[in-house]
């Protein structure tokens, strides 16, 4: 039974420096976005798998994530309203719905997070990782927009491993396209020592940020790395990746971390610090963001922790050893978009997964399969099985969807929960092993 | 000329369509030792690479509406596409046992996350996501693809135990080339007399070309399009128009069978994109990796698994096969749950519109078996064709 003195009220929760930092950084990057008119900055409109924040920053550009105002739309329970403003106006019921939430943001003047108008993109940089639906996305934004798009593709890492066929192709790209690209839309000279130098940073940034994730092989874990890891993951996989402040946040973040290992404590939860840990899960694929909260909730009232994830890998896969590197600054570039996790073959996937439950010690996998994903969606049956079959650890599915609220049963979702939880315990109690 | 008739050549095409346990491929492969069988899915791979290796390239589009799934399901959730689940079930029932390798090319998540799926499955099996590019630069895109072909060359050689020469590619390049000719005077033909050569008929001819091998094929081509253009049939006060939208899951013969019957001439369609999909013939003189690079960079189809760089061709495909075919409507036929069709459509229907051209749209799956909502939805449109054409 889980022990409700432990935890500290809502009231109660004293914000710590990382998610003051975090909270001012986000403001002031809408307040940038959304005041570029007014200065003349000029906007990069990108994706998070394969984000080339650090070349952005080379051109002055500043980056707007469409994938993150959907998140955005769903924490804030607007996406079902825009998801069915574009199914009016002609798109499928069937597809993607971060598309449509997107889609329909657009036609519904595209309002971001701090209430104002977020500007047409200058140009859309199509870097392409992991999913195809990416693709489709911008050509449909660019029949809106009519700005310049810049395509990069990112041969998939189909066989487990980066060839210098892939590398090379990359990097001529860059070379070729994308960055004199780059150079006309925003009038200003590409100087590698300036990317030498963002590089640096996020390497330094990243270092941190490994960490933090790792910090969850402790017991009892201090991070939730799914729900927590979406909030920390945020800068990087964002439009700070490069910069100093991301430096600061994930400073702040360890050492933070550090000291709730040290003081013995759990995951800080929006309902306080979370009491016992019972059960330590890795979780595939992403969640869902409408109803969030209620979703983490049903997790952390049980006492379960999640360990690891792989979405907090969409944006940059770091815990083996990939580090932005400043000595050679395109080739890395390539190699952090190849490596991003929806970009790994089905057999890497696996393994990732597999090895994450045994370093983290984790009592299972848990898959939360979205409706709308492909990417991540199609296998996960089969990653389930296999991942069950060698680690012996049970594995469960549920099913749910992004940002359409549609898609989200909570009833079916805290049943499922519920019974994988009970077949945890009973596969414990079975083998005679202690919690 | 040929003695064959038309039904005659139609029912061995249905009867290749229907046989999933793939009963020719595995003939020719038994017919002496050492042969070998490479299967691909959609959309397109150089099948001229295979023929080089003296093997025989097997296009798998799926298990079609006759495939009872049984294992498959336990593979996908329900809101994925159909042809992966009927894939699997198609490997894992045996019926490509006599396999020898497969291709899986760079077309959309599911397909890309297949191939890792295979690997697991049928680990004894050489399965290879093949990937090709989407910039059509070539020193960029064009080099990468070069590599990539000459990497699945060396493959082949190791599964082959020899060697493939240049002069072996250029062969098997004329031999497709001459495949190409044929099928496009098939289209031309079915564009010109579409009730002379019916979309359902000329579907079946095409299909038949995934199993045979390719010089069979080309003569099978060949002795429809005589056969056919001796016999004259009826013509009907049809409407002509364009399918779009299959260029994966293939639909259910019956429903081209439906359409055909509610009143539409099929001038033109992405069944089966990979017979058509190099424009042209490849040339056969200099490097022949090379002539096929080129080709695919410069003179290729459009569909939806393709990035179009420039956004004033976005679509211009479309129209122009309008125009090419003398078509009067297009109709979108995507398969259920297919992202890259259906986040396609709405950009197409937009440049139809301006063209002025009308459209209908539907989804399908590869084993519907409901076609009256199709029927009655076709022939709406194609009594109001006729009543725009008669405004
Ligand atoms: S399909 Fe998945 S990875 Fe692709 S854009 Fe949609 S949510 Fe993102
Ligand atoms: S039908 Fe569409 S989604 Fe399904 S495998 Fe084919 S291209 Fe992919």
């Amino acid at each position: 039974m889980r022990s409700p003195n432990v935890k500290a009220q809502p009231q109660d929760v004293v914000k710590d420096a990382s998610m003051i930092k975090q909270k001012e950084m986000m403001a002031s990057h809408y307040e940038r976005l959304t005041g570029a008119p007014q200065t003349g900055a000029k906007v990069a409109s990108t994706f998070v798998p394969g984000n080339l924040n650090e070349l952005i920053m080379c051109f002055d550009l500043v980056n707007n994530l469409p994938e993150v105002n959907a998140i955005q739309s769903g924490l804030r329970k607007q996406s079902g309203g825009y998801i069915m403003e574009a199914e009016r106006a002609g798109h499928s019921e069937d597809v993607c719905t971060y598309v449509k939430s997107d889609i329909g943001m657009m036609m519904k003047g595209n309002i971001g997070p701090n209430g104002k108008q977020l500007p047409n993109p200058d140009v859309l940089l199509l870097s392409y990782t992991g999913c195809f639906t990416f693709l489709k996305w911008f050509e449909l934004l660019r029949e809106q927009y009519k700005c310049p798009t810049i395509f990069l593709q990112t041969p998939y890492m189909a066989d487990g491993k980066i060839t210098k066929n892939m590398i090379d192709y990359m990097v001529k790209q860059f070379k070729e396209d994308v960055i004199p690209t780059l150079e006309e839309v925003s009038g200003v000279k590409f100087d590698i020592d300036r990317l030498r130098e963002y590089l640096a940073k996020s390497a330094k940034a990243e270092d941190d940020l490994v960490h933090v994730l790792q910090s969850a092989k402790n017991k009892p874990s201090p991070i939730d790395a799914y729900f927590g890891g979406i909030y920390y993951i945020g800068p990087i996989f964002g439009a700070f990746r490069g910069t100093d402040d991301a430096i600061d946040y994930y400073r702040f973040l360890r050492e933070e971390v550090d000291a709730r290992v040290a003081a013995g404590k759990g995951p800080v939860t929006p309902d306080g610090d979370m009491g016992e840990e019972k059960y330590r899960l890795v979780v595939e694929g992403p969640p869902n963001y409408t109803s969030f909260r209620q979703f983490w909730k049903m997790f952390y009232d049980e006492g379960a922790t999640v360990v690891a994830s792989s979405y907090t890998k969409v944006g940059g896969t770091y815990d083996f050893g990939f580090r932005h590197d400043p000595s050679k600054p395109l080739e890395s570039l390539a190699e952090y978009c190849l490596g991003v996790y929806t970009n790994r073959s089905l057999p890497m996937r696996i393994d990732m997964l597999v090895n994450y439950i045994n370093e983290y010690e984790a009592d299972g996998l848990l898959i939360n399969s979205i409706k709308s994903c492909n990417s991540f969606s199609a296998g996960q049956l089969l990653i389930m099985r296999e991942v069950e079959k060698r680690t012996g650890k049970p594995a469960a599915f549920i099913e749910t969807d992004l940002v359409d609220p549609r898609y989200f049963s909570a009833a079916n979702v805290k049943n499922r929960l519920e019974s994988y939880f009970q077949m945890v315990e009973q596969k414990r109690s079975g083998k005679g092993v202690a919690a | 000329m040929t003695d064959k008739s038309v039904s005659e050549i139609v029912a061995r095409c249905e009867a290749l369509y229907e046989d999933l346990n793939f009963t020719a491929a595995r003939e020719w492969k038994e017919a002496e030792p050492g042969r070998k069988v490479i299967g691909y899915m959609p959309i397109y791979v150089p099948r001229e690479l295979i023929h080089a290796a003296g093997m025989l390239p097997l296009g798998i589009m799926g298990g079609g509406d006759n495939l009872e799934v049984i294992h498959g399901d336990a593979y996908y959730q329900s809101y994925i596409c159909r042809i992966p689940r009927s894939t699997i079930e198609l490997g894992v029932s045996g019926r490509l046992d006599f396999v020898d390798g497969m291709l899986f090319p760079s077309i959309c998540d599911v397909i890309r996350n297949l191939s890792g799926m295979w690997k697991m499955l049928f680990p004894e099996v050489y399965a290879k996501y093949f990937d090709v590019p989407q910039t059509y630069q070539d020193e960029v895109g064009g080099v990468f693809y070069t590599n990539e072909m000459r990497e699945f060359l060396h493959d082949l050689e190791g599964i082959a135990g020899h060697k493939i020469t240049d002069d072996d590619i250029r062969a098997s390049i004329e031999v497709y080339n001459e495949n190409r000719r044929a099928i496009g005077d098939l289209y031309a033909l079915r564009a010109a007399q579409p009730w002379n050569a019916p979309a359902s008929e000329a579907y079946l001819v095409i299909r038949a070309g995934l199993v045979l091998p390719v010089e069979e094929h080309t003569q099978l081509v060949r002795d429809y399009i005589a056969a056919a253009s001796a016999e004259e049939r009826p013509l009907k006060d049809n409407s002509r128009v364009i399918l779009t939208g299959m260029f994966c899951e293939q639909p259910p013969l019956n429903l081209i069978k439906s359409l055909e019957m509610s009143g539409c001439y099929i001038v033109d369609d992405d069944f089966v994109l990979i017979s058509r999909w190099l424009l042209g013939d490849v040339p056969t003189e200099g490097d022949p990796v090379h002539n096929l690079s080129q080709a695919f960079l410069h003179r290729s189809m459009s569909t939806a698994a393709k990035y179009e760089p420039d956004q004033a061709e976005k679509g211009q495909f479309l129209v122009r096969a309008v125009q090419k075919a003398g078509a009067e409507g297009v109709i979108f036929a995507s398969t259920s749950f297919c992202d890259p069709a259906l986040l396609d459509r709405p950009i197409l229907q937009n440049v139809l519109k301006q063209a002025g051209i009308p459209y209908i749209a539907f989804k399908y799956a590869e084993n519907s078996g409901q076609m009256q909502p199709i029927r009655e939805q076709a022939g709406t449109f194609v009594d109001s064709i006729k009543l725009w054409s008669a405004a």
